[in-house]
C-alpha cells in the first residue's frame, strides 16, 4: 500500500466541498429533529390515550429500524404517490425524523426531571399554565438536556455518509466518485476517515465543556 | 402481482443473512468489547494508550467509513476479506468501540471496598475479576448492551452497499426488479422492527437471569 501525498492534496479540494453538504445537511437535520423531537414528546404526554399509544408506538418502530431503509423509504416510496423530493431534502427529512426519536426521548427525560414540588409550587402562586412551562419548567429542563442533545448532533454527523445512498453529493459521496474515476480507494477513503476523526474529537472536546456548563449537578 | 411469494422469499434470504450478521457481529463485539474495556483501566499505560486509540478511532468516525475502509483499502495490504467478513469485522469493531466504554463504566462503578476487600484476600488478579468484580459488573453493562445490540441490527443494513446480498439489498433487487417501492420497503421495516423486539425481549431474559439474586442488594 503506497500513499501519494501529491494525490491526496489533490482530491482534498473536493472532499471539503463534500464536507459542506455534509455539514449543511447535519445542521438541517438537526432543525427538523429538534422540532420534531418536541413533536413527539409532547404526543407521548397527551392525555387523549389513542394518540400518546400511536406516537409511542411510532417513535419505538422509527428506532428499532435502520435510518438506511427510511431513507429508501422517503426517496424511493414518496415519490410513487407523487411527493417529489430533491435528494438532499429526503436525506435531511429521513435524518431528522431518526433523530427526532432519540430528541423526543431526551425532552422527556428532562421535563420528568423536573421536581414534582416546582410544578405544585408553580399551581400555589396562581401561575397560569403558559408562565409555569416558560418561568419554572424549561429553565430548569432545558440546561441539562443539551449535553445530551449535542450528542445525538455528533451521532447524526456520523451518520451523514448514509445521505450518499440516496445520491447526495456529501463527503463520502465525493470520495467513492474519486475512487471510482481514479481506481485510489487509499487516499480517499483514509481521508474521509480522517476528517471525521477530526470533527468529531473536537466536538468530543466541546461536548465535555457542555457537560460541565450544563451537565446535571449530583 | 402473483410472483409477490417469490419476492418474499429473495428478502427472507436476506433477513437470514441479516441475522448471520447481527449473531456474529455481536459475537465479535462482545469480545472486544472486554479486551478494550478492560484495557482502557490496565495498569500498563502502553495498554491504556492503545485501547483509547482504538475507542476514539471507531467511535469518531461512521460505520459506513469503517466498512468501506475494511472493504477497499485493507486488500491493497495483502489482507483480502469476503463482504460477509468484512462486514462482521466493520459491525465488531465499530459496536465493541462503544461496548468497551460501557465495560469500563460498569467496572468502574463497582464498589471500591469490593476491590480493596479482594486484596484482603489475597485473590489473584483473575480471581478478583471473575467471581468478585464481574458478577456485580456484569447486570450494570446489560441494559445498554441490549441497546448496542439493536444499534448493531440497524447497522448491518449498511453492508448492502458493499454489495452483500442482507434484506436491504434483496429488497432494493425486488425494487428495480418489479417497480415496486411500497411492498419490499414496508416488509423489511417491518421484519426490521421484528428482529429489534426479539433482541430486546432476549436482552430481558438475559437481565432477569443475570440479576437473579440481587434483589434487595441494589
Amino acid at each position: 500500500m503506497d500513499w501519494d501525498w501529491q494525490f491526496a492534496r489533490e482530491i482534498t479540494p473536493i472532499l471539503l466541498q463534500g464536507l459542506k453538504v455534509t455539514l449543511i445537511a447535519t445542521i438541517l437535520g438537526a432543525a427538523v429533529a429538534a422540532v420534531l423531537g418536541l413533536v413527539f414528546a409532547l404526543l407521548r404526554r397527551s392525555s387523549n390515550r389513542v394518540v400518546a399509544r400511536t406516537a409511542g408506538f411510532l417513535v419505538q418502530f422509527i428506532r428499532g429500524t435502520p435510518l438506511l431503509v427510511q431513507l429508501y423509504f422517503i426517496f424511493y416510496v414518496l415519490p410513487d404517490i407523487g411527493i417529489r423530493l430533491p435528494a438532499l431534502a429526503a436525506g435531511v427529512i429521513g435524518m431528522g425524523l431518526h433523530y427526532a426519536t432519540y430528541a423526543a426521548e431526551v425532552y422527556r427525560g428532562g421535563i420528568e426531571a423536573v421536581a414534582r414540588g416546582q410544578w405544585e409550587a408553580a399551581r400555589a402562586t396562581n401561575l397560569t399554565m403558559r408562565q409555569t412551562w416558560t418561568h419554572v419548567i424549561l429553565p430548569q429542563a432545558l440546561p441539562p438536556m443539551i449535553p445530551a442533545l449535542a450528542n445525538y448532533l455528533l451521532a447524526m454527523f456520523k451518520e451523514t455518509p448514509l445521505l450518499s445512498a440516496i445520491t447526495v453529493l456529501e463527503m463520502m459521496n465525493q470520495a467513492k466518485s474519486v475512487a471510482n474515476s481514479t481506481y485510489r480507494y487509499v487516499e480517499p477513503m483514509t481521508l474521509v476517515g480522517v476528517f471525521f476523526l477530526i470533527i468529531s474529537l473536537i466536538s468530543v472536546a466541546g461536548l465535555r465543556w457542555l457537560e460541565r456548563r450544563y451537565g446535571r449537578r449530583t | 402481482m402473483g410472483d409477490w411469494t417469490g419476492y418474499l422469499l429473495l428478502i427472507l434470504d436476506g433477513a437470514w443473512v441479516t441475522v448471520r450478521l447481527t449473531v456474529m457481529g455481536c459475537a465479535l463485539a462482545l469480545v472486544v468489547a472486554f479486551i478494550a474495556g478492560l484495557g482502557r483501566i490496565a495498569p500498563w499505560a502502553p495498554v491504556r494508550w492503545l485501547a483509547t486509540a482504538y475507542i476514539e478511532i471507531f467511535r469518531g468516525t461512521s460505520i459506513f467509513v469503517q466498512l468501506f475502509w475494511i472493504y477497499f483499502v485493507l486488500p491493497l495490504t495483502g489482507v483480502a476479506l469476503t463482504p460477509m467478513q468484512a462486514g462482521v469485522l466493520a459491525l465488531g469493531l465499530n459496536v465493541g468501540a462503544y461496548g468497551a466504554e460501557v465495560v469500563r463504566g460498569a467496572i468502574l462503578a463497582v464498589p471500591r471496598d469490593q476491590y480493596e476487600a479482594t486484596v484482603a484476600l489475597n485473590l489473584t488478579g483473575w480471581q478478583r475479576l471473575r467471581h468478585v468484580i464481574l458478577p456485580q459488573a456484569l447486570p450494570l453493562m446489560l441494559p445498554t448492551f441490549g441497546n448496542n445490540a439493536i444499534e448493531l441490527l440497524k447497522a448491518t443494513a449498511v453492508v448492502s452497499l458493499i454489495s452483500l446480498s442482507d434484506m436491504t439489498f434483496q429488497a432494493q433487487i425486488v425494487r428495480s426488479q418489479t417497480g415496486n417501492t411500497i411492498l419490499p420497503f414496508v416488509t423489511i421495516l417491518v421484519i426490521y422492527f421484528a428482529l429489534s423486539l426479539l433482541i430486546a425481549a432476549i436482552m430481558g431474559r438475559i437481565e432477569r437471569r443475570v440479576t437473579r439474586g440481587l434483589d434487595g442488594v441494589r
